[in-house]
């Protein structure tokens, strides 16, 4: 069965383009739009879970190998290049100076590409259902379902592809599709701001992500993955100060993940992302877009393991990044802002596993956060359709009676988050905590344990703070008008009743072509008498909220079942006593699974299926440090755990370790994993009760603090400022650099060119006066000089007297005689 | 042979025609006065009369069919003198109203 996964992609892709060029010109009904959609997606989805039953559970002998569809012949030769140069320093004895680079279009089924696989067209059937429903009455359906159709195929392909050039289309592909997609209301200029940001910033990662690619094809000399990392596993490990070929290309590669995955610095377009509609959201800003740079971290996690001073860098930025989003995802006010800003801090969280090693639980977490992350968007999503486009949560409370639900769905996933165990979140951040600690890659992993443990704290904190605003408590929006206010600048500009809704205001949403008063957009009938309205005016009033139709609340329903037992496919080692295993489930076992990917810096090979203890292998030791027999370090921690105990010996000396500084208290691993496990709810905890206190029980504390601590207060609700210095530190200098350069342009190259002009004019000023005197005065007194020399002559001719034309005439007439009779007449004398 | 003088040469008559031209001739390139160099062109055309006759005696002496062609001819140039006559001494007329002149030599408009 897993011979056709060549069909994946390609069945979404032919919904969209099905929808795409046929939607509007044959004017298929929303029914058969959403139903080519969803059709295509289940089906994909379908598909998958066969290939990935058959492939890894169907006893076949492929598991763990990557599967490639050109060994079934489903693949082309996609661009046949001709002879690369090889890195010369590269070690491996099988590399040669040249190679001849041939990049073929095939697809990979490997564990990694099929977890991802089945996430992202699982969770996208359940978002493309959801928006079946919440796109209900657009005009624009059938462009909306063909772009996340060409989304799904990009994504797809992105993650199936067999090698780095599949993976940068697409990689662009949906960064495309993420501007079609978030511009989707193209006529509202935060939109359109929005989805030019999303693009550029993107563009600048893509930039690091290219050079890598050039780096692996030139020090490789190929860009297929089961080559270049069955060669890059024999080069040497590259510690903390040395810096090589390895890390280069590490460093490209992580830059593209911070522009895709929204990493300090480049983490600005993910907040302004959410003007696209909400299933946009929920599928590629919370889901499967931005895990693209984890996807592409763990798939070369062989070359990341290389370096380990990118190693570094990676959990640094994620934990920058998780405790900077945390931070202001606090102060604001718009739910989907608040949502955006933790999935930042969210990816942090898993850059920070695979910054520490662990690679195997980023995945986890990516595919737990894809469940509660996914179901809490599309659950802000039905509460902004129940109160009519309402996304200010300061104008809502008490939800919890008229959208019942969409509350008990939604908790799913503010438990799963917070990371309560049994939900998923629990185990999946529990375990990224642990290895953080644990770390034997780099240095300094208390830190990143530290950073990670306040930003969980937050997280807790401002995921309540958003239960309470929305669901518990006063019914707000009873008393304050309600909006429809896309984001926050909007929001006060409305207050102030500078700006009209604008959320409400009717979009285009399509290429209109409609009479002048029709009304176009999105039909509700609450919008409708806005339309006429002068916009300063009314505000809704008090429209009771409503819950949502099946379409929307259904899907919520199997994320919610998702987040809440998704996370059992990764209970962790420290539940042993009661699983009597260190990872249940066998291959069912999301650290089981991936572990043959996971290259082992130990070893020097890949992991053995199954978390076999290669302790016995004593490969070649690494680089510049002592040779340390690389026994799995306290032998219950197999190499399952990315190699960490066995690690000890290969990255030298990381310094203070937090979790051996705990177990050499307690004398006891067990008692070391349980007391980070308890630490993680007890934070979690805290952070709940203090959501509570803030917005449940003591609504006045939050104003008072807000007042008390307002420096700190007015950065977070500015986002620490991060686009207005942006805006001032690049994209005015560039402004400035274009206008220079331009100044440049039109001064001195206009000026050379009109300069030649003008030289060339009075160069043919200078000829045309030559022409004129020189070689018209020489014609002219040349034919002068013949008609004085022989005019007379000629005139002498004509004397006007008659008899000398008959004498002519006659002298004529004797040599005419003369001349034919001449003969004749001398005959007649010589006689 | 006949009498040389009852019977004369063909070539005398053709030489007396042959004088008559030159003189006609003559007349037509040197004299100034415009009404003898008409009587001049007359005297060309009846030497050309002249030597037609001399043909058509001696033709028929000979005994050939067409002897009496000349003597026709004859006839046709006399009459066309005449009619060219006509309007030649119409032009002069035309001429000397114009330019009061019969002396050739005056008149030369077409001189450059």
């Amino acid at each position: 069965m897993f011979k056709y996964i060549w069909l994946v992609p390609l069945l979404p892709l032919i919904g969209a383009a099905i929808n795409g060029l046929f939607g509007r010109k044959l004017r298929f009904s929303e029914r058969l739009i959403g139903g080519i959609a969803v059709g295509s997606v289940a089906l994909a989805f379908l598909i998958s879970v066969a290939a990935v039953y058959s492939y890894g559970f169907g006893g076949h002998p492929e598991w763990p190998k990557p599967y490639l569809t050109s060994q079934d012949g489903f693949s082309f030769n996609w661009i046949p290049g001709g002879a690369v140069s090889v890195n010369p320093r590269a070690e491996a004895a099988e590399s040669p100076r040249f190679a001849l680079l041939n990049i073929e279009w095939s697809y990979q089924l490997d564990p990694l590409s099929s977890i991802f696989m089945l996430i992202v067209t699982g969770v996208g059937l359940c978002i493309f259902v959801f928006a079946t429903g919440y796109m209900h009455g657009e005009t624009g359906f059938y462009r909306f379902f063909a772009y996340m159709g060409l989304f799904m195929f990009a994504m797809l392909v992105l993650v199936m592809g067999s090698n780095f050039l599949m993976m940068f289309v697409g990689w662009e592909g949906v960064g495309l599709c993420s501007y079609l997609l978030i511009g989707y209301y193209f006529d509202r200029q935060e939109a359109a701001n929005a989805s030019r940001k999303a693009f550029i910033t993107n563009r600048v990662g893509d930039f690091g992500f290219a050079l890598a690619i050039f780096g692996i094809i030139a020090t490789f000399g190929s860009a297929q993955y089961v080559d270049v990392f069955n060669q890059a596993k024999s080069f040497p490990i590259e510690l903390l100060g040395h810096w090589g070929i390895l890390s280069w290309i590490a460093l490209g590669l992580f830059i593209g993940a911070c522009g895709k995955s929204a990493q300090l610095p480049l983490h600005v377009w993910l907040p302004d992302a959410m003007a696209g509609p909400t299933p946009v959201s929920a599928l590629i800003h919370a889901a499967t877009m931005v895990t693209a740079g984890l996807y592409m971290v763990t798939r070369t996690n062989v070359i990341f393991q290389h370096s380990q001073t990118m190693l570094l860098v990676v959990a640094l930025v994620g934990a920058a990044t998780a405790i900077f989003a945390a931070t202001i995802g606090i102060t604001q006010n718009d739910i989907k802002k608040v949502l955006a800003y933790s999935t930042v801090s969210q990816l942090g969280f898993m850059f920070m596993a695979c910054g520490v090693g662990a690679f195997v639980i980023g995945i986890f977490h990516v595919m737990t956060h894809a469940f509660f992350k996914a179901l809490m968007f599309l659950g802000a999503g039905s509460v902004i359709h129940g109160m009519h486009h309402e996304q200010d949560m300061r104008r809502m409370g008490g939800l919890k009676k008229y959208m019942p639900y969409t509350y008990w769905t939604f908790m799913a996933g503010w438990l799963a988050i917070c990371g309560i165990i049994p939900f998923s979140g629990f185990w999946s951040k529990d375990e990224i905590l642990w290895n953080a600690a644990s770390t034997t890659h780099i240095p300094l992993g208390w830190i990143v344990w530290l950073v990670g443990t306040i930003a969980a704290t937050c997280t807790a904190f401002y995921m309540t703070r958003l239960m309470a605003m929305t669901f518990w408590g006063r019914e707000r929006f009873l008393e304050a008008p309600a909006g429809g206010e896309a984001d926050e600048a909007h929001a006060s500009a409305y207050d102030k009743g500078l700006a009209p809704h604008d959320a409400v205001a009717p979009s285009a949403g399509d290429r209109p072509r409609h009479e002048p008063g029709e009304h176009v957009g999105p039909v509700h009938e609450d919008a409708t008498h806005h339309v006429a309205s002068d916009g300063h005016g009314d505000h809704h009033g008090a429209h009771t909220p409503h819950e949502s139709p099946a379409s929307m609340w259904v899907p919520l329903a199997v994320l919610a079942v998702l987040a809440t037992l998704g996370g059992l496919v990764g209970i962790g080692p420290a539940f042993r006593s009661l699983t009597g295993t260190e990872h249940p489930g066998g291959r069912v076992n999301i650290v089981n699974w991936l572990n043959p990917i996971i290259w082992n810096p130990a070893t020097r090979e890949f992991n053995a299926p199954e978390g076999a203890h290669e302790a016995a292998v004593p490969a070649e030791t690494a680089h510049g440090e002592t040779a340390a027999p690389p026994v799995a370090e306290g032998g219950a921690e197999g190499a399952a755990e990315a190699g960490h105990g066995s690690a000890t010996a290969v990255y030298g000396d990381t310094g203070f370790n937090l979790a051996h500084a705990v177990e050499n208290t307690t004398h006891s691993e067990l008692a070391t994993e349980w007391i980070f496990i308890l630490i993680s709810l007890v934070v979690a905890g805290i952070g709940m009760l203090l959501g509570a206190l803030f917005y449940v029980w003591r609504p006045a504390l939050a104003g008072i603090w807000s007042q008390r601590l307002r420096p700190l207060y007015i950065a977070s609700y500015n986002k620490y400022w991060v686009d207005e210095f942006y805006g001032m530190a690049v994209t005015r200098r560039t402004m400035d650099l274009a206008r220079a350069v331009f100044r440049f342009d039109s001064g001195l190259v206009d000026g050379i060119v009109n300069g030649l002009a003008w030289l060339s004019r009075q160069f043919s000023r200078i000829v045309g006066a030559v022409d004129k005197y020189f070689v018209d005065g020489l014609v002219n007194t040349v034919a002068a000089f013949i008609m004085r020399l022989m005019s007379p002559l000629f005139r002498a001719a004509q004397t006007g007297f008659t008899q000398n034309y008959a004498l002519v005439m006659v002298l004529g007439l004797m040599i005419a005689v003369a001349v034919f009779f001449g003969r004749d007449i001398l005959a007649v004398f010589q006689r | 042979m006949k009498n040389a003088a009852a019977n004369p040469d063909l070539s005398k008559f053709l030489v007396i025609g042959a004088l008559l031209f030159i003189i006609g001739v003559a007349g037509v390139l040197t004299r100034r006065n415009i009404i003898v160099i008409f009587m001049s062109i007359e005297l060309i055309l009846n030497a050309a009369n002249l030597n037609f006759i001399a043909f058509s005696r001696y033709l028929s002496t000979t005994g050939s069919a067409n002897a009496l062609a000349g003597q026709i001819f004859t006839v046709f140039v006399i009459v066309v003198a005449a009619a060219e006559a006509a309007i030649g001494l119409g032009i002069v007329i035309a001429l000397y109203r114009n330019k009061e002149t019969i002396w050739v030599d005056e008149i030369d408009l077409l001189k450059w």
